[in-house]
């Protein structure tokens, strides 16, 4: 592999890791306050067609941007009222809102748009712009770091380099703030939260909340960015491979960007090398395609080690006695 | 302790506590009957009653945990809603729970904060608690390491965080629900001596608690619950460990255990050289040898998790080791496909593990079914090969329930509706029934109330006197003494000792319980 190649390689992994990171970290703060949400993959669904909606509609990406925030987050609130309020179970709730979101958008792409369960393509100001970031072609003579910054680090669109932001922001939210402290503490042991005169209920809302805004931004990152439009499954499992992500991270927010950058590096791997050749055998395509889910099972079966989960997760907040 | 000099300063002032007619129903169930109470600031004040007996719902009431039907509480004299532990705390009121409330991967001075940072950043607080921690620790004798995980901490230890918790919240009044369950002797001697100190500082102290001698030692006055009413209160002074139980159980109690001496005849179980490691690489069980005879009681002490319950799961055929483990000269097999509780009972051993809920019963079984449980490939039992026989089974727990006073005595209920005492007595009717050679029994009255635990104690005796082996495992140690013939104290997977129960006492047990050994064994 040149220079060149790798360069497009990684310029990929960064771009197809920006979903992965936004979903892992959505997970990352409802499951350490012991929310389960196996409901990310929906929550990016529903926000993606929004997004897409709402930008093909009004051709201005931002109000686009909200739109999926606020579907995603409405998703966010159906499951804390199933697992917060109404204690049911997470995982099902969960399911139940893949299921919903899966359906839901396609037919209200069809019923709207007639396309095929599809929104029309996104022009202009209805997408993300790359950001060229200063001094990127006056650099780029340089040797190695120039290309490595022209076409590495500059050239994203904004929610990549807000993802990146994130991980530090998240990182100081739960260690170093008072509400960080309080929302591990719940997801640990609400009991020994409860007694502390905080109410379980509303930093598990809180969670919920931000798990929901961050699912939005992977949405609509996705359709608005990485792609022009809304096309159906369009997440393709990525909420579930930032579910493995998560578990790979053991719910902490810089290994979550090493997990991630993972994932989305098999995922780069996968697309760019579409046709090899084993031995004058070709693979199939579908083996490539393949690849990084299987690579996602061999990680987490083998390489994970022990992984401990929030100890309360899971587990519905009631009152003793 | 509180003599009448300390009475007379305190009248004037109003009372740390007061509770007027505090009613509190669970559906049909009526948990606080019109109770009233006066706690004066300043004193160690005992609450006790038997399970059940509505202690822990009135203290949940006063801790915001529940909100009583009718009533008023007056903290310092003034009336006060609390309607969530945020109100308790406001009030001043601190509660140790029997289960602490810690979260066990964060440090001390994380738990401490954890609800009363002072803003949104944690780096000031932590600052400001470090401080006042190091005061707290000079000012009661509660030095804890503020850096220490709690996970890494050991159960006393955490108690002490826990009232750190209550005291940097500027606690007036704290509560302490069963403090000493999980404590060695001089563990618990410490807390009182933490409990005095606060007194002396002018903190009013509700301690509740099933241990009698407790309650004499450390309180100044005494209120006595029964069936969810407050039945009587006493100055601690006027009232004996006698009068106390009676007005807990509502009739007269034997305290004391009557037994005529042991007549001990052949060996019945001899244990050499045991040793278990656990799937962590932690040896659990280290070179125990231990005999019991036919006729004794051997009595194995120690706290909780010294590796007494290992030793019972080994016994019972639950957990594989290695060693020598003989019962009237027969090998053993420790960890072959003889190891399991079906073979353990056919070589005369019955057992009444330490958890009955989860290794005793499956608590959603009727009682009748739950009766056979071990014993249920017993011909006797089956109608034709592979077929059980229930109705024959029904009537057999029938009269199982009778003789061992289950109550109600009705086989078709599941156990998980009987009492804890009632599911004890279950399990024991099945195990003494089967009349074993040896019988080994854990916790025998953890959670069980005092009139039942005087039967359950009359039971294991009439076993011993009818000249069976007895193996008891209990961190009672009122129980140990009161009911063993021989002792051996168990810390860290050793035996430290054995002793003869005339020859011994509670402090020498204590001491060796704490991982100090006596006199050679």
């Amino acid at each position: 592999m040149d220079f060149p190649t790798l360069l497009q390689v990684l310029d990929s992994t960064v771009r197809l890791a920006t979903p992965l990171l936004l979903a892992c970290l959505a997970g990352l703060f409802s499951e350490r306050s012991g929310i389960y949400d196996i409901g990310l993959e929906g929550k990016m669904l529903a926000a993606a067609f929004c997004s897409a909606a709402t930008a093909a509609v009004t051709g201005s990406v931002w109000l686009g941007l909200l739109a999926g925030i606020g579907g995603s987050m409405a998703l966010a609130g159906l499951h804390g009222l199933s697992a917060i309020t109404f204690r049911g179970n997470q995982l099902i709730s969960g399911v139940a809102i893949n299921f919903l979101a899966a359906g839901l958008t396609v037919v209200l792409a069809q019923d709207w748009f007639h396309q095929g369960g599809r929104t029309p393509s996104l022009l202009g100001g209805a997408r993300f712009e790359a950001i060229t970031l200063p001094f990127a072609e006056t650099l780029r003579p340089v040797p190695v770091l120039g290309p490595v910054y022209a076409e590495l680090i500059s050239g994203h669109t904004l929610l990549v380099y807000v993802a990146a932001l994130l991980v530090p922001a998240s990182w100081w939210v739960l260690y170093r703030t008072r509400f960080g402290l309080r929302l591990r503490a719940v997801g640990e042991n609400p009991e020994a939260v409860d007694t502390a005169g905080v109410s379980v209920q509303a930093t598990r809302y809180a969670a919920v909340a931000i798990c929901g805004l961050l699912c939005g931004l992977a949405g609509a990152y996705l359709a608005t960015a990485l792609q022009a439009g809304f096309s159906r499954d369009m997440t393709a499992g990525r909420g579930y491979i930032a579910l493995a992500a998560l578990i790979f991270a053991k719910w902490r927010p810089w290994q979550a960007l090493g997990a991630t950058l993972l994932f989305g590096l098999l995922q780069a791997i996968a697309l760019r090398y579409q046709n090899i050749e084993l031995g004058g055998v070709g693979l199939p395509v579908q083996v490539m395609d393949a690849l990084p889910y299987i690579l996602t099972v061999v990680i987490l079966a083998g390489f994970v080690g022990r992984a401990i989960p929030p100890r309360a997760g899971g587990e519905p907040y009631v009152k003793e006695r | 302790m509180a003599g009448a000099a300390d009475a007379g300063a305190v009248a004037t002032s109003a009372p740390a506590i007061e509770l007027r007619s505090i009613s509190k129903a669970f559906g049909p169930v009526r948990a606080n009957r019109d109770i009233s109470l006066v706690v004066r600031r300043g004193t160690i004040h005992g609450i006790v009653g038997e399970n059940g007996a509505g202690k822990s719902t009135l203290m949940s009431i006063l801790y915001g945990f529940y909100k009583a039907d009718a009533g008023e509480i007056l903290i310092g004299g003034r009336p006060v809603q609390i309607g969530d532990s945020h109100d308790a705390i406001r009030a001043g009121i601190g509660m140790v729970f029997q289960h602490f409330k810690l979260v066990e991967p964060f440090t001390v001075l994380e738990n401490v904060i954890l609800g009363t940072e002072d803003g949104a950043l944690l780096k000031p607080s932590l600052a400001k608690a470090r401080g006042t921690l190091r005061q707290l620790a000079a000012d009661y004798e509660l030095e804890v390491d503020p850096d220490a995980r709690i996970e890494d901490l050991g159960v006393g230890m955490r108690q002490r965080v826990e009232i750190l918790k209550a005291l940097y919240r500027q606690a007036d009044i704290l509560i302490l629900d069963e403090p000493t369950g999980v404590l060695t002797p001089a563990e618990a001697d410490h807390l009182f001596r933490i409990l005095e100190n606060l007194k002396s500082q002018g903190k009013t102290i509700i301690l509740i608690t099933h241990k009698l001698r407790e309650i004499m030692a450390a309180t100044d006055t005494v209120s006595v619950m029964r069936r969810g009413e407050m039945t009587a209160t006493l100055r601690t002074a006027d009232t004996s460990p006698a009068e106390l139980a009676e007005l807990m159980v509502g009739r007269k109690v034997l305290l004391r255990i009557d037994k005529s001496p042991a007549r001990p005849g052949r060996t019945v179980l001899e244990i050499e050289k045991l040793c278990v490691t656990d799937a962590q690489g932690i040896a659990r069980l280290s070179d125990v040898s231990l005999s019991v005879r036919a006729g004794e009681i051997l009595g194995l002490a120690g706290v909780a998790g010294n590796g007494q319950s290992h030793l019972l799961e080994v016994l019972g055929g639950m957990r594989p080791a290695t060693g020598h483990v003989r019962i009237d000269g027969k090998e053993l097999d420790l960890s072959g496909p003889g190891c399991d509780g079906r073979s353990r009972r056919a070589a005369g051993i019955a057992h009444v593990p330490e958890d009955r809920q989860r290794e005793g019963l499956i608590m959603p079984f009727h009682a009748w079914e739950d009766s056979v449980f071990g014993y249920h490939t017993d011909p006797a039992l089956q109608s034709a090969p592979g077929l059980m026989d229930n109705a024959r089974i029904r009537s057999h727990a029938e009269d199982q329930m009778a003789r061992f006073d289950v109550r109600p005595p009705n086989p078709d209920l599941a156990a998980q509706s009987f009492s804890g005492g009632n599911q004890q007595k279950l399990v024991l009717a099945r195990e003494i029934e089967r009349n074993p050679d040896l019988l080994l029994v854990g916790q025998p009255t953890r959670g069980v109330d005092i009139g039942a635990i005087e039967f359950i104690h009359r039971r294991i005796l009439e076993l011993r006197d009818a000249g069976k082996a007895v193996l008891l495992v209990s961190v009672e140690l009122d129980e140990i003494l009161g009911l063993s013939d021989r002792i051996a104290v168990m810390c860290g997977g050793r035996i430290m000792g054995e002793r003869l129960t005339s020859e011994t006492d509670e402090t020498e047990l204590g001491l060796m319980m704490a991982g100090m050994k006596g006199k050679a064994a």
